[in-house]
């Protein structure tokens, strides 16, 4: 066997150090967005943020001041619904394909659900147009809960099979074993046990289709005015910020800048949440 | 070695084997005829055909991968929560076939209880609320005769006054032994019949090892238990009855002092004096 001599060592060294350049600086890009889109937002928009904002409906053009009341309600509307649809579907999902799928038939579902989250979600958008919008003839938050629901049902599915394929079996097996029936041991034992971890992935998908514009642009359509009426449309925030974005005039600007800081802060928040909710995780599992 | 004979007499005289001549006592919990269990295309355990005394406690023991587990597991209809198992000959429980078709396993589940090898206390539930889930689960609301239950469970467990204060605390915070009495306590509040046991003490220390056995000799005033244990000295201290399996047959079975004494096989002596397995 032969030894590397002392120049190999220094080529090896500087190859070392070389990769781990390479990588820093990645990792550096790879957080760097995060900070600038934070501060811009923070530099544009701060100005902005104020009780009107969170109060006033939007103001005509020409008309200082005014706010966002509607929209943030009306994102909080289209979240609820989709909730409502899209959390008891995606977990009992989660839940088949973890504890009753056959083999064969859970790798397929799960290989659509994973397509599923793949779809750009202007998408749905246009499917829940076909199918609700046309038929009903008009916009309406239904429509838009529906599009949202849509976009979580595979998102939830898969993290809630996940937490739940985390469960040890030895639980499932303690409980059977005590005469309990199946169903009983997967609500009371299993999904107690994941409960933590499904309510994360609850939270991440409430939180990424918070953002969502497109789906809303074919469904909720968005509303200058109050609307308590769900089969009308609605206003939501990421469509008033764009449609603020879109407009010429400089005060609808300074409102699309507040409208997005607002929205990324939700977002931030509620990612911070789960990590709250994941580190005091104690007995249970993710 | 001693003469086989001497050592069963002064059993005897302690009073802790059954009379020679009436090796199994009539009673049966368990009658297994002809039992075989295929996992998939393997085949696990291999036409075994004995019946188990009632409130007596039965030892299986053998080597790793011999079926013993898969024996035990069967007893209440455990081992079919493996996909592609299949079962054929009979067991039957007091007479009652375990397989016939209008049994519920859930129900059978309820008259055999099952204590696991690694303590599985639930984790999201206190100490009291691991006891008394079973009932609750099955059914039980009426306060009162939960919290009987759950003291009378602590108490036959042997865990009631290491305890009693600290109901409320999570199962998980107790130690290895205890939680594996806690799991005990569990299994005894929904009032099986028979309690089987999977290499109950292999995760615990000779202490809390010591506490487990002795539990184990009272319980079987009440209770047919079925114990799987890799731990010679340990069947012959528990139990009053042995069966060695060997690659999922049945080699050997009777009393404990005869087996570890005089046994017939030859495989058993092998096991049994460690000279394989």
């Amino acid at each position: 066997m032969r030894f590397e001599t002392a120049h190999h060592h220094t080529w090896r060294k500087t190859k070392s150090g070389l990769a781990c350049t390479i990588a820093f600086v990645s990792a550096v890009l790879v957080i760097s967005p995060l900070g600038l889109v934070f501060g811009y937002l923070l530099i544009k928009g701060a100005g902005s943020v104020n009780l009107d904002f969170f109060t006033k409906l939007p103001t005509p053009v020409g008309v200082p001041g005014g706010g966002m009341a509607n929209a943030i309600v009306g994102s909080l509307i289209l979240l609820a619904l989709a909730g409502v649809i899209g959390i008891p579907v995606g977990v009992l999902g989660g839940v088949y394909l973890a504890e009753y799928g056959s083999a064969r038939l859970s790798s397929a579902l799960r290989f659509l659900a994973d397509v599923l989250n793949g779809i750009p979600s202007i998408t749905w958008g246009i499917v829940v147009y076909g199918l609700i919008v046309l038929r009903f003839k008009g916009f309406s938050a239904y429509a838009g809960g529906f599009a949202l629901a849509l976009i979580m049902i595979p998102l939830i599915l898969r993290t809630t099979e996940e937490v739940i394929l985390l469960v040890p079996n030895g639980y499932r097996e303690a409980s059977l074993a005590l005469g309990v029936s199946r169903w009983k041991t997967i609500v009371h034992i299993v999904l107690k046990t994941a409960s933590k971890g499904i309510i994360t992935g609850i939270l991440l998908a409430l939180a990424r289709v918070g953002g969502e514009t497109a789906p809303l642009l074919f469904t909720a359509f968005g509303n200058r005015f109050w609307n308590h009426n769900l089969s009308q449309p609605i206003a939501a925030l990421p469509i008033q910020i764009f449609t603020y974005a879109i407009s010429p005039y400089d005060d609808w600007h300074r409102q699309a800048w507040a409208g997005a800081l607002v929205l990324v802060t939700g977002v931030f928040c509620v990612n911070v949440l789960v990590r709250v909710l994941t580190r005091q995780r104690g007995a249970s599992v993710a | 070695m001693e003469t086989p004979e001497q050592t069963v007499m002064e059993r005897l005289e302690q009073g802790t084997a059954p009379p020679p001549e009436a090796e199994l006592p009539p009673a049966h919990t368990f009658e297994v005829k002809n039992m075989s269990i295929w996992y998939d295309k393997k085949r696990a355990i291999d036409n075994v055909t004995m019946d188990i005394a009632t409130k007596h406690v039965t030892a299986i023991i053998g080597p790793s991968g011999c079926g013993k587990s898969t024996f035990l597991r069967a007893l209440n209809r455990m081992h079919e929560l493996t996909p592609k198992t299949r079962l054929e000959g009979t067991v039957l429980l007091q007479g009652q076939d375990l397989y016939s078709s209008n049994i519920d396993p859930a129900i059978v589940r309820r008259r055999v209880g099952m204590v696991f090898q690694k303590s599985n206390p639930f984790p999201t539930m206190t100490i009291g609320e691991n006891v008394i889930i079973g009932l609750r689960l099955n059914g039980v609301r009426d306060r009162k005769f939960l919290n009987e239950r759950l003291e009378k469970s602590l108490r036959m467990a042997a865990l009631w006054d290491e305890v009693k204060d600290d109901l409320h605390k999570p199962g998980t915070s107790l130690s290895g032994g205890q939680q594996q009495r806690l799991c005990i306590a569990r299994t005894l509040a929904v009032e099986p019949e028979v309690i089987l046991m999977d290499e109950p003490c292999s995760a615990l220390d000779p202490i809390a090892t010591a506490k487990i056995e002795e539990l184990i000799y009272e319980l079987k005033t009440n209770y047919t238990i079925v114990t799987v244990t890799h731990n010679m000295q340990q069947a012959g201290r528990i139990s009053d009855f042995t069966a060695f399996f060997y690659m999922g047959r049945l080699i050997e079975f009777g009393a404990t002092t005869k087996i570890f004494t005089n046994p017939t096989e030859k495989q058993t002596e092998d096991y049994i004096t460690g000279r394989f397995g």
